[in-house]
């Protein structure tokens, strides 16, 4: 047995993308990802929109076939012959809270699904019983079940699909973005609710969000991703407070600092241009074309993960503090 | 004393929909002068936008301004005709939208969009607009501006797109610049270069920017003086010190106390309780008082009005009232 409860090698996942009549090209969206997951922990993964963090989500739960690479649950591997025994133990809270429930389901509908599909109840009476628990971990009324989806508002419904991912008593849930639609006085609601719930059912959680303010404040270590790679991993205020990588030491002084005197008086560290198609990624290390430190090195070899203090891991080859 | 720029008197917009009226905007006043920088802040719903469509002109039907006043230099907008609101619009205030991916016609280059804005409101010629995109384009930092001119907006970039908005919405040297969430869509770095441009831009330029956000990180950042709006109206108003550093509103301490903040306590946040309030059917004393910690009798029946904490900051909440007594009260005791 070993000590985690999820473990990611050498992930790939590769798109094609047609370019003409008959030609293919890969997409490469994530490229030879590797992590792993303790038990009752949080990995935050962050990155900007299209570095992956969201594919890599849903091809561990194998919404998407991986190209390459293994994904191993409590020591044993997911292939999709056998995904299906794994349903139970790994789930999923969806970014937009809108469209990811069913109009015309009642909520008992939608929380009770699962529990349907995979047979958790002997009589209506239980399977009842367990919604109104279900809605009473996550914070909504069980009066609340008869309603539809229209009916909440947008955090009501992402505690709906976060009772709808408890329903099967996972061990391990993928948080994609799940406060992102939320307005700023309701997702510390749900950030709260996700904390609670870690703490009283011992769920991990791969939680991706591109902001940073909120992955550092609920994970215990982070994950950067930047054009399908991870560039930096560790304990989440050793990120927070010695970035290594070039690239998060660029996202960590562009968070907008709710405070006018630290944000009047810090220096950004500006990153120019755009970030590169992931059709056709710059050779050796993706991030050199926007890097400061970038030499010639960085454009022949590609940097691999390496540990520069203890847990923390980047991939760079001249790091700078 | 000279007047504002741009005076809100009590402006009052509502739509009326089957189930009712919404009172998007109820009571909202604010001055602006020359060259600074607003900022309205508050949830999805607030009015922050539809107080900025109020000034555009630029409300979608059934959305109509109820009562009020816009006076830009002295004189009332809200009583201009088409022709005069269309001669306002865009050449003395500009407006840029949330999201750079829809507000650009997606069917003309970016030259054709960036002319015709030019042309409208210039007696320039076709070549002398051409140059002016070009200046516009190299002051808003694209890079081979000649080649932009040519492309459509799909060839763009999200971060390259709000650039174009930008440029587009200067171009005429407009004296106001309303930007609607201006970053919201765009990813951290590239929000941290569109925040450092509009900077750069404002000193240069020298317009006065209204900056409707709900990101209090981006207000912190860019705003003299901020407003803070909940259900339509105003509960408090000041400088960016005084609201982030002595907020007297509890809608406002609410907010601050529940964002993830950049350190390494962890410490557990305190999200305000409930939803907002529906518009259609606002409570007859504070809006906030269903949400509220400290609420008490008096915020269920009765509607705060805005009360000096200091020079320059004001806020409506029946909590300060209290507190003025109480001081007053134990001056009594002591003498």
């Amino acid at each position: 047995m070993s000590e985690y409860l999820l473990e990611v090698k050498n992930l790939k996942q590769y798109f094609p993308i047609r370019t003409g009549w008959f030609g293919t090209k890969p997409l490469k969206a994530v490229d030879d990802v590797s992590f792993a997951i303790k038990p009752g922990e949080t990995l935050g993964l962050v990155g900007e929109s299209g570095c992956g963090k969201t594919t890599v989500g849903r091809t561990i739960l194998h919404l998407y076939k991986p190209t390459a690479g293994e994904i191993i649950y409590d020591s044993q591997q997911i292939t999709p012959q056998n995904v299906h025994n794994f349903r139970q133990s790994m789930q999923i809270v969806f970014q937009d809270p809108y469209s990811s429930l069913n109009p015309r389901m009642t909520v008992s509908d939608i929380v009770g699904e699962p529990l349907d599909i995979h047979s958790l109840y002997k009589t209506k009476q239980e399977r009842a019983d367990r919604i109104a628990e279900l809605l009473g971990l996550v914070g909504l009324n069980s009066d609340h079940a008869r309603r539809y989806a229209h009916e909440f508002s947008g955090g009501q419904r992402q505690r709906i699909g976060i009772a709808r991912a408890l329903a099967v008593n996972p061990k391990f849930i993928v948080c994609d973005e799940p406060v992102s639609a939320l307005d700023v006085s309701i997702q510390a609601q749900v950030i709260n609710t996700f904390e609670d719930l870690q703490k009283k059912l011992g769920i991990a959680y791969l939680f991706i969000a591109h902001d940073l303010l909120v992955v550092q404040h609920i994970s215990q270590r982070i994950a950067v991703m930047y054009l399908g790679r991870i560039v930096e991993m560790g304990d989440s205020d050793e990120i927070i407070t010695h970035p290594a990588h070039p690239y998060t030491q660029s996202l960590i002084s562009a968070i907008p600092i709710p405070d006018p005197n630290i944000a009047r008086t810090r220096t950004r560290i500006p990153l120019e241009g755009d970030v590169p198609s992931p059709l056709n990624t710059p050779s050796g290390c993706a991030f050199r074309t926007r890097c400061r430190y970038a030499t010639e090195k960085c454009a022949q070899e590609r940097p691999q993960l390496t540990e520069v203090a203890p847990g923390h891991t980047i991939a760079c080859w001249n790091p700078h503090d | 004393m000279s007047t504002p720029l741009l005076q809100v008197k009590n402006l009052c917009t509502s739509f009326n929909v089957d189930s009712g009226e919404v009172r998007a905007v109820n009571g909202v006043s604010f001055n602006l002068d020359k060259g600074r920088v607003l900022g309205i802040v508050g949830e999805s719903g607030s009015g922050k936008s539809v107080t900025a469509y109020s000034i555009m002109g630029i409300l979608v039907e059934p959305g109509r301004i109820k009562s009020g006043e816009i006076l830009f230099n002295g004189e009332d907008i809200v009583k201009y005709n088409k022709k005069q609101m269309r001669e306002f619009r865009g050449k003395r205030v500009s407006i840029i939208f949330q999201d750079p991916m829809t507000s650009l016609n997606p069917v003309y280059t970016i030259g054709n969009q960036l002319r015709e804005a030019i042309m409208l409101h210039t007696d320039r010629n076709r070549q002398q607009a051409n140059e002016r995109a070009l200046e516009m384009l190299k002051l808003v930092g694209v890079n081979s501006p000649e080649q932009r001119l040519k492309q459509y907006p799909f060839e763009l970039s999200g971060g390259m797109r709000q650039r174009i908005m930008i440029a587009m919405a200067l171009c005429c040297e407009p004296d106001i610049l309303i930007a609607d969430e201006p970053t919201t869509a765009l990813d951290v770095t590239i929000q941290a270069q569109i925040l450092e441009l509009m900077q750069e831009l404002q000193k240069k330029l020298g317009m006065a920017i209204i900056m409707i956000t709900h990101d209090l990180g981006v207000i912190a950042d860019m705003c003299d003086e901020i407003i803070v709006m909940y259900a339509g109206r105003v509960c408090e108003r000041g400088t960016a010190d005084e609201i982030f550093y002595n907020p007297c509103h509890e809608y406002t301490k609410g907010l601050l106390r529940s964002i993830p903040r950049l350190d390494t306590n962890h410490a557990r946040l305190i999200p305000i309780s409930g939803s907002p309030v529906d518009l259609t059917n606002l409570p007859k004393g504070c809006a906030f008082a269903s949400r509220c910690d400290n609420c008490m009798k008096i915020c269920l029946s009765e509607l705060p009005e805005e009360l000096d904490i200091n020079d320059n900051h004001k806020a409506a909440c029946w909590m300060n009232v209290r507190q003025v007594y109480n001081e007053a009260a134990k001056g009594g005791n002591v003498e």
